[in-house]
């Protein structure tokens, strides 16, 4: 594409064709402020933030939406745009809640931000009469308090576009507007899926995850409980930037000093139980595929996409995998392997994991997910809850040093680790299962057709003269696409690897949010998920059927993959739930 | 929450009804930008567009009932609720308001117990606000289906209601 001549506040600039004068003016080092807009997800135009003039224009042009065209001449901050977004601005806050101190997005608040970037002096200059709200706690995994809510709309198009479900959206009109279901049903009563992407996207404090950092301070310090803690692979991928660390910084090291700061009695890794996922699941995988049984076979790691495929392809819950998640193994073996070599009572072992999944919430408390009588898991809280427990505790994260994760549940192969990024489980399941079937070592354990950010991949692999299809999606919609081409026979695949978040758990729903102006212009998937294959390369064990801790625990506890054993305690049973 | 009322009358839909708006549907669902107009005719073949057939047209359409439901809230002529066997409009045009009709809405609506576009749970009367029907001349003016009452006042409210309370 060619460049094209404009002037940005009567500087010369060249910016390519097609670019709209936010990119533009990005290229020339000015940040026009945006609210609504995120790119690719909600280009609206609507909340007038980022309006800039352009000579010859009659009127302010909202510079998101907005293409550059040769000889363009635009100006970012004459008074004339100054005064217009900060009116704009005091509009907004006059029907926001304003209680910014006690609100969970104090000092990250992109609204909050703004304010004090666009040098809003009396935030209550408009107020008037306003609207209250009830928050919505029905969900299992989130709340929702339109009070905070400035009907931007960047959760319902993230709802709607990025995951297909659309289960929120403007209701009434006007100065009744507000962000709800139909019919006014809470969140937990309709088919949302817990993905968390709604609060990722979310400029304010109006979408968060439920909190469960306090009751875990209070089992930490009950003498009484064994507290343990797993972490998932796409954690320490995120963690540091709530630490003010780049994306993409690997904090392994320093996240589990933290977790020992803490007072966790054992520091264990997600990744442990993610090399025992693929025992199993390449175990069934061989097992439908040599004896003719469901196919594709479709991974069920992903809670988003479970719930997903429970309420809106009922008829293929056949397809998942009957594995557990990762996150549940673990809870699964700790409560019982775990508490038998430590002769410990299942029932005080607190099991608390780390993740970057606000679904993960909802997974801890569907049936059949209780190996040992009780859940497997207690808390499941997210990257963004832990960062809070760090700063609660004062723990100077920065400054610590690196240290190990705790053995034998502490033991993973590289395999286990990219489980966080899209494609990765499909990666670490063909390590497996292609020597299982040749029976001989792969010659090269990247298999690059499955990386990446692209939302549907697909690849081929001839494995001991036989063709193996495999597809590997991420995100909802992407989800959809391709389901409905495997329903309709449009293509075949002998396994599926469906991610509900896109790009993985790197971009999960509990993983810290990063303001628009960074999302726009960075792509947070793609550099946490280098930090996931980077760690691969430089583990000794890359695979997962020669990760010791893992030979270890068939040849004392489980037998073999897919055992009777394994499966009572590794496997679980799904839904079929409706649409609402 | 919303400001439109939510539906207390149970939903009395016939097959005939469904096999009507299925007709609709099928008709329109390709074309792009074919839902108003199917929510339109649902809601001239049902009276209203309560959650049972929001949610025919959501399944049938593959459209989420949420994006559905956004629209019909939206705009003012969809109804959440049924019209009552005896619809009363209270005009608030500029000349009956001056003339009192604020107070004869809030009246109305306080012996029905009804709230703006509500449906009496027997079915009986709905309420509803409408713009000038163009006879200031009679402010302040309600209907009651096709029959015009003129000059108002809240002391002759119960006689009228009565007339239709007897009537059956």
């Amino acid at each position: 594409m060619s460049n094209i001549n404009i002037k940005i506040n009567g500087i010369d600039v060249s910016a390519p064709e097609g670019s709209t004068i936010l990119e533009a003016a990005r290229i020339s080092n000015i940040d026009i402020p945006t609210l609504c807009y995120l790119k690719d997800i909600n280009e609206i135009g609507a909340c007038r933030i980022c309006v800039v003039e352009v000579k010859g224009a009659r009127s302010l042009v909202a510079s998101c939406v907005h293409p550059i065209s040769e000889g363009m001449e635009i100006f970012t901050n004459t008074p004339k745009v100054l005064k217009s977004r900060k009116m704009t601005l005091e509009l907004i806050l006059s029907t926001h809640d304003r209680r910014c101190l006690s609100c969970v997005r104090s000092g990250n608040c992109e609204l909050q931000k703004l304010a004090k970037d666009l040098k809003v002096e009396d935030e209550g200059r408009f107020d008037g009469a306003n609207n209250e709200y009830e928050i919505d706690y029905s969900a299992a995994h989130m709340y929702r308090d339109n009070n905070k809510c400035i009907l931007c709309r960047r959760c319902t198009a993230a709802c709607s576009k990025v995951q297909a479900i659309g289960v929120i959206g403007a209701n009434n009109r006007g100065f009744t507007t507000e962000i709800c279901s139909a019919f006014e049903m809470g969140l937990g009563e309709t088919s949302c899926v817990s993905c968390g992407q709604c609060i990722a996207v979310c400029p304010t404090g109006a979408l968060y995850e439920k909190d469960n950092t306090t009751e875990i301070f209070e089992v930490l310090a009950d003498p009484s409980k064994h507290v343990i803690v797993q972490t998932a692979p796409a954690v320490r991928a995120a963690l540091g930037e709530c630490f003010g660390m780049p994306i993409g910084t690997n904090v392994e090291g320093k996240m589990i000093a933290a977790l020992r700061k803490l007072g966790f009695a054992k520091v264990f890794d997600t990744n442990f139980a993610a090399d025992l996922t693929i025992m199993e699941e390449a175990n069934e995988f061989l097992d439908r595929f040599k004896n003719g049984g469901k196919l594709p076979l479709i991974t069920s790691c992903s809670p988003g996409w479970v719930k997903y495929c429970e309420h809106y392809y009922p008829d293929m819950i056949e397809n998942l995998s009957s594995c557990k998640s990762p996150q549940q193994m673990f809870g699964a073996i700790a409560k019982t392997y775990y508490a038998e070599k430590m002769g410990l009572d299942p029932k005080d072992i607190v099991m608390v994991s780390v993740m970057p999944c606000t679904a993960k919430k909802f997974e801890i408390g569907r049936d059949d997910e209780d190996a040992a009588g009780v859940p497997d898991v207690d808390y499941a809280i997210t990257t963004k809850e832990l960062a809070s427990m760090i700063e609660r505790a004062g723990i100077k994260f920065t400054s610590l040093p690196d240290e190990e994760f705790d053995m034998p549940l502490g033991m993973s192969s590289g395999a286990g680790v990219i489980f966080g990024a899209t494609g990765g489980v499909m990666e670490a399941a063909l390590r497996t299962a292609v020597e299982k079937l040749t029976g001989e070592e792969l010659p090269s354990l990247d298999f690059m057709e499955v990386r990446g950010v692209k939302g549907i991949k697909e690849a081929t692999y001839n494995v001991a003269g036989t063709d193996i299809k495999v597809a590997v999606v991420s995100g909802l919609a992407n989800a959809r696409e391709l389901l409905n081409k495997v329903k309709s026979g449009e293509a075949d695949y002998h396994f599926i690897e469906v991610m509900g978040c896109p790009g993985g758990c790197v971009n999960g729903g509990g993983q810290p949010q990063q303001p628009a102006n960074i999302r726009n212009f960075s792509d947070l998937r793609a550099l946490r998920a280098k930090a996931l294959y980077d760690i691969d390369v430089t583990r000794s064990v890359r695979k997962s059927h020669e990760n010791t801790a893992i030979k270890e625990l068939y040849a004392e506890f489980l037998g073999e993959p897919g055992s009777h054993k394994a499966h009572e305690l590794l496997h679980t049973t799904y839904v079929k739930r409706s649409i609402n | 929450m919303g400001s439109k009322t939510a539906n207390t009358i149970p939903f009395n839909g016939t097959a005939e009804q469904e096999a009507e708006l299925l007709k609709v549907i099928n008709e329109g669902k390709n074309e792009k930008g074919s839902l108003m107009g199917i929510l339109h005719k649902a809601q001239d073949i049902y009276g209203y567009l309560p959650i049972e057939v929001q949610k025919i047209i959501s399944n049938e359409m593959d459209i989420p009932l949420e994006e559905i439901y956004g629209i019909v809230t939206f705009y003012s002529q969809f109804s959440l609720t049924p019209k009552g066997k005896y619809n009363i409009s209270v005009c608030l045009g500029t000349a009956c308001y001056v003339k009192g009709a604020g107070n004869i809405y809030d009246k109305l609506k306080e012996k029905l117990n009804l709230e703006d576009g509500g449906c009496t749970p027997d079915g009986k009367f709905s309420i509803e606000a409408c713009r000038c029907i163009g006879a200031c001349g009679l402010a302040p003016v309600i209907t009651i289906n096709e029959d015009v009452y003129g000059r108002v006042v809240p002391e002759e409210l119960d006689g009228i209601l009565k007339k239709y309370n007897d009537a059956e």
